[in-house]
């Protein structure tokens, strides 16, 4: 299932507040989380982990995996968390409208 | 900002990173090191999409392109080096010269004067206009009105002298300002030294203190420390020094002499030697400054003062009469001081805003040539995935450097030859010691050359956006290009400098009229050989202590001086006069307006001047041979001699000019006039001469009368000397002669007439040779404009003309087609012009004499010399197409 536009960032910002995680990382928690439902082209993770670098919502830097590679840690800021509760918020009440307007029509028909 | 900004390998090792973990959990799963390494990638999707994902997010992509643009650009620049230098030449003259004339306008214009708070400050005017005159000046009773209105902080007069200065080395002549107490607090200025004057002294006569500017204490006393323990004399008075005002310190005056100031002193304007309860006619005030009070805007201000003046005149209606129409003018002092000047220096500003458009006209129509014999690599580029904003914005900051590089070396031209510009701007212009290449200057010069910049620069980057990608790179490698499209914009700008050009030599045709009229006017007088030196009487506070108090003391001296002058080598006229009697001196200008140079007359057997007439004359004191020794004629009557002494009724020898518009048809000699001065006797015309255009070289007939010296006295005097002499020289033996017979008496001012005729005129010959030199760069430009435009298009016809050759065609006939084309363009653009040039020459109708702003000689002329220069500029081009080899041309193919 491709993911929704838009829905990346928060599903970014939320895999995150279990700590710090790699770019890699971060890909695979989002399928495994997801129970492989979700599909991540993992080349458009790095432009979305640039984007939240730049607003201040992730902070970023080099350190060492558990398997002893280089990598890129990345981890939520405060900012980061206010915004995830945000758009949590947000997304819950889309989806329960869109689920209240599909159950409705689901009914009648 | 892009410190924090990653680097583009830094990205990529973070994408390698994330492939080598993403193998390993695929090897870790079970598959094969190729298999895992297909897969990571797979998952990953593409990397190169991913990067330039990632780069293009970045602003500092912007940043980058901006550097390479730039890069570019001067590469670019540097390939071309003939166009780069012309294109930077161009602009670095209109920047520089449009910078150069802004500093001036800055200096003059925008700059707040440099007092506390100058927008509170305000000049007062007194007018007339029921009998045509303004800035009559005010009377002491008016003075105390103003101060006590309400209205203002504070009301200064100021009352320009000059005076002998002894007590320092030599006796010297010092330009003096007599001011009010309150003058220093007016302009919120403290001395460097010392204190100023209490603004509270209202004491009657002169206070026996002065300060001295920062100039004379450097240069009569050494820059003393302990100065403020002297005194010197003024005349034969002595005062204390109690301050020295600050370096650059100066008065607010209007002409060179009234600023310069070097002693103020300070009086309240009655009592001893000023009379005790001046008289509300007597205007003896000429000029006055005040500050409004805080918070007052200057339209209340007037308002308040015209009912205080509507008051007055109910109360006074003896001393206001209602047909003279007094009102009282409050005009900001900055405008004041720059006075007339404005207009010239908003024309010059104008004209030289001209030259630079018609110069970025000329770079941006080179920049279209160029942009044809780019047109090819432009294509290239578009087909290589260019994208047109990109190569849009690569033109734009191209131009913006070009533009950037023009204004640096027109500034750097500015700043080197800064000292050389200011001696061409004549010495009577206020504020000049202002003019400095400020940051409002450099931000002008800034601000000009990227708007410019800018606005040209679109030209041929927007051409980008209709180039044809196709047929541009098949005629890749065949000389001639270029779409209609773009020709037609080359077109437009030649029309476009032509119309600029015509408004510019009209304006300077119009301006060189006027001068040429000024200088080949019939003066009325002759100044060939005539020298003029100063010397002035002392007047002490103290009448008793005058040994020059009346005429009659007066003349005994004045007839040694000339009888010792008579004698000098070379000198073959001598005659005396007061300052009114040098013709044309700007300088006293205003001092001679009150005090000595006119004065309101009443007529015997009239009560009172109807409306129209004259009532203010010009008027001077001289001695008999004044009229010979300076070439007036006399018409009627008899002139001064011996008779007319100090105990004979006053006489008076009159211009024809005063005699037709006082008595008009009747015989003016024998008839009497007096001044309105309560204390002035009758004097009687004896003699007419011819009008002289002494006063004001633009008017023919000024109304003058003449008085006889040695009646009426006179403390400032002129030496008139006539014969081949040489000045300096001259000038030092007249000092020895007349300190020989008064050693006190400073000597001063040695000038020839001629100077002081062609110094009159020096503003004038100024704004016109500017205007004048712009409308000649703009003409050279906007020829070779011409010239650009028709080489482009005989080397675009080169193949036509070919072939025409080939059938016949004449090469007369060739020649006639191709001026004919340079000669369409240039009419267009005079056509346009015309309209121009009739609103520019209406605007500036104020500064032309003798000719009308639509003066059809000056638009013929300029006309045709339009049409000349666009001949030439396209007949260069035009031989060569006739020189064309059919053969050549046709194989060109």
């Amino acid at each position: 299932m491709e993911l929704l536009q838009g829905t990346l960032d928060l599903l970014i910002l939320r895999t995150l507040i279990f700590g710090s995680q790699h770019g890699q990382g971060v890909a695979r928690a989002i399928q495994e989380t997801s129970e492989e439902e979700l599909l991540v082209e993992h080349g458009a993770l790095y432009p979305a982990l640039q984007r939240l670098e730049e607003r201040g919502w992730i902070w970023a830097k080099w350190g060492v995996s558990s398997n002893n590679r280089k990598a890129r840690f990345y981890t939520l800021t405060a900012a980061g968390r206010k915004q995830l509760v945000k758009e949590t918020n947000k997304w819950k009440r889309l989806t329960g409208a869109i689920a209240r307007i599909l159950g409705a029509e689901g009914a009648e028909g | 900002m892009f410190g924090r900004k990653r680097k583009l390998d830094d990205f990529a090792s973070e994408i390698e990173a994330h492939i080598q973990l993403e193998v390993e959990r695929l090897r870790g799963e079970g598959l094969s090191e190729e298999g895992a390494r297909a897969g990571a990638r797979r998952s990953f999707g593409n990397v190169m999409h991913a990067e330039e994902r990632f780069y293009e997010s970045g602003r500092w992509l912007w940043w980058e392109h901006f550097w390479q643009d730039v890069r570019y650009g001067l590469r670019m620049l540097g390939k071309s080096p003939g166009f780069t230098a012309i294109a930077v030449l161009t602009i670095a003259l209109g920047i520089g010269a449009t910078t150069a004339i802004f500093s001036v306008v800055d200096a003059m214009l925008l700059h707040p004067l440099p007092y506390a708070e100058p927008e509170q400050l305000v000049s007062i005017q007194d007018d007339l206009p029921g009998v045509g005159t303004r800035d009559v000046g005010l009377s002491e009773p008016e003075w105390q009105d103003l101060e006590h209105s309400g209205i203002f902080q504070y009301v200064s007069p100021a009352w320009f002298d000059e005076n002998n200065l002894t007590g320092s080395s030599e006796p010297a002549r010092v330009r003096i300002l007599i001011v009010a107490p309150n003058y220093f607090a007016l302009l919120g200025v403290k001395p460097q030294l010392g204190r100023s004057f209490n603004p509270e002294d209202h004491s009657p006569g002169l206070l026996l203190e002065v300060l001295i500017s920062d100039g004379l204490w450097k240069r009569a006393f050494g820059s003393d420390p302990h100065i403020l323990e002297k005194s010197v004399r003024l005349d034969t008075d002595l005062y204390r020094i109690v301050g020295v005002m600050p370096p650059g310190f100066d008065a607010p005056g209007r002409s060179p002499e009234e600023r310069n100031i070097e002693v103020w002193a300070a009086t309240s304007f009655y009592g001893a030697p000023m009379s005790d309860h001046p008289p509300r006619s007597r205007r003896n005030l000429p000029t006055a400054i005040a500050r409004l009070k805080p918070g007052l805007s200057i339209e209340a201000a007037r308002n308040r003062l015209d009912a205080l003046v509507g008051a007055l005149e109910k109360q006074f209606p003896e001393e206001y009469p209602l047909q003279s129409g007094w009102t009282v003018r409050l005009v900001p002092l900055k405008e004041n001081l720059v006075g007339n000047v404005r207009q010239s220096l908003l024309l010059l500003l104008g004209a030289v805003g001209l030259v630079l458009l018609i110069g970025c006209v000329n770079v941006a129509n080179l920049q279209l040539a160029r942009a044809n014999a780019r047109g090819p690599e432009m294509a290239l580029r578009q087909a290589l995935g260019a994208g047109r904003a990109r190569l849009t914005r690569q033109l734009l900051t191209e131009n913006v450097i070009l533009f950037l590089l023009g204004a640096m070396t027109g500034l750097a031209i500015l700043v080197c030859l800064k000292g050389l510009l200011l001696r061409f701007v004549p010495e009577g212009l206020p504020r000049l010691n202002e003019i400095s290449v400020s940051w409002s200057v450099w931000l002008f010069a800034l601000a000009a050359s990227l708007g410019t910049g800018a606005i040209f620069g679109l030209v041929p980057a927007l051409s980008v956006d209709r180039l044809d990608l196709t047929g541009a790179l098949r005629r890749r490698g065949r000389g001639s290009t270029g779409s209609g499209e773009q020709a037609r914009m080359r077109r437009l700008l030649v029309v476009t400098e032509f119309a600029l050009s015509l408004v510019l030599m009209v304006a300077a045709g119009l301006l060189l009229r006027s001068f040429w009229d000024l200088l080949n006017v019939p003066l009325g007088f002759n100044p060939e050989n005539v020298m003029a030196v100063r010397t002035r009487l002392p007047e002490p506070n103290d009448p008793k202590t005058d040994i020059y108090r009346t005429p009659r003391q007066e003349a005994p001296f004045f007839r040694e001086i000339l009888r010792r002058a008579r004698a000098l080598p070379g000198v073959e006229e001598v005659a005396l006069g007061d300052t009114a009697s040098i013709p044309l001196d700007q300088s006293l200008r205003d001092l001679k307006l009150i005090s000595e140079g006119q004065f309101f007359f009443a007529l015997e057997g009239r009560d009172t001047i109807e409306s129209n007439e004259p009532a203010v004359v010009e008027r001077s004191s001289v001695t008999p041979d004044y009229f010979h020794l300076l070439g007036i004629s006399l018409l009627r009557g008899r002139l001064f001699h011996e008779m007319d002494t100090n105990d004979s009724p006053q006489v008076a020898v009159v211009n024809e000019a005063f005699a037709r518009a006082t008595w008009p048809g009747q015989e003016a000699i024998g008839k009497r006039f007096k001044s309105t001065r309560a204390d002035s006797p009758w004097m009687t015309v004896v003699g007419i001469v011819r009008n002289a255009r002494t006063v004001s070289l633009e008017e023919a007939s000024v109304p003058q009368v003449y008085l006889d010296v040695y009646q009426t006295g006179a403390k400032r005097l002129e030496m008139l000397l006539r014969g081949h002499l040489d000045i300096a020289l001259t000038a030092e033996q007249v000092r020895e002669q007349v300190q020989a017979v008064d050693p006190t008496l400073p000597v001063s001012g040695a000038q020839t007439l001629s100077e002081t005729v062609s110094a009159s005129l020096a503003e004038r010959r100024f704004s016109m040779e500017m205007i004048a030199l712009f409308a000649l760069t703009a003409l050279l430009l906007a020829g070779l404009g011409i010239y650009g435009v028709i080489s482009y298009i005989v080397s675009e016809r080169t193949h036509e003309i070919g072939i025409r050759l080939a059938l016949g065609a004449e090469r007369r006939n060739i020649l006639r087609i191709v001026l004919c084309q340079g000669l369409g363009l240039a009419l267009a653009g005079a056509a346009v012009g015309f309209v121009g040039a009739l609103i520019v020459s209406h605007l500036m109708a104020g500064l032309l004499y003798g000719v009308r702003p639509a003066d059809p000689l000056t638009f013929a002329g300029v006309a045709l010399l339009l049409v000349g220069v666009a001949l030439l500029a396209s007949y260069l081009p035009a031989r060569r197409a006739i020189r064309v080899d059919p053969w050549a041309a046709l194989r060109h193919e």
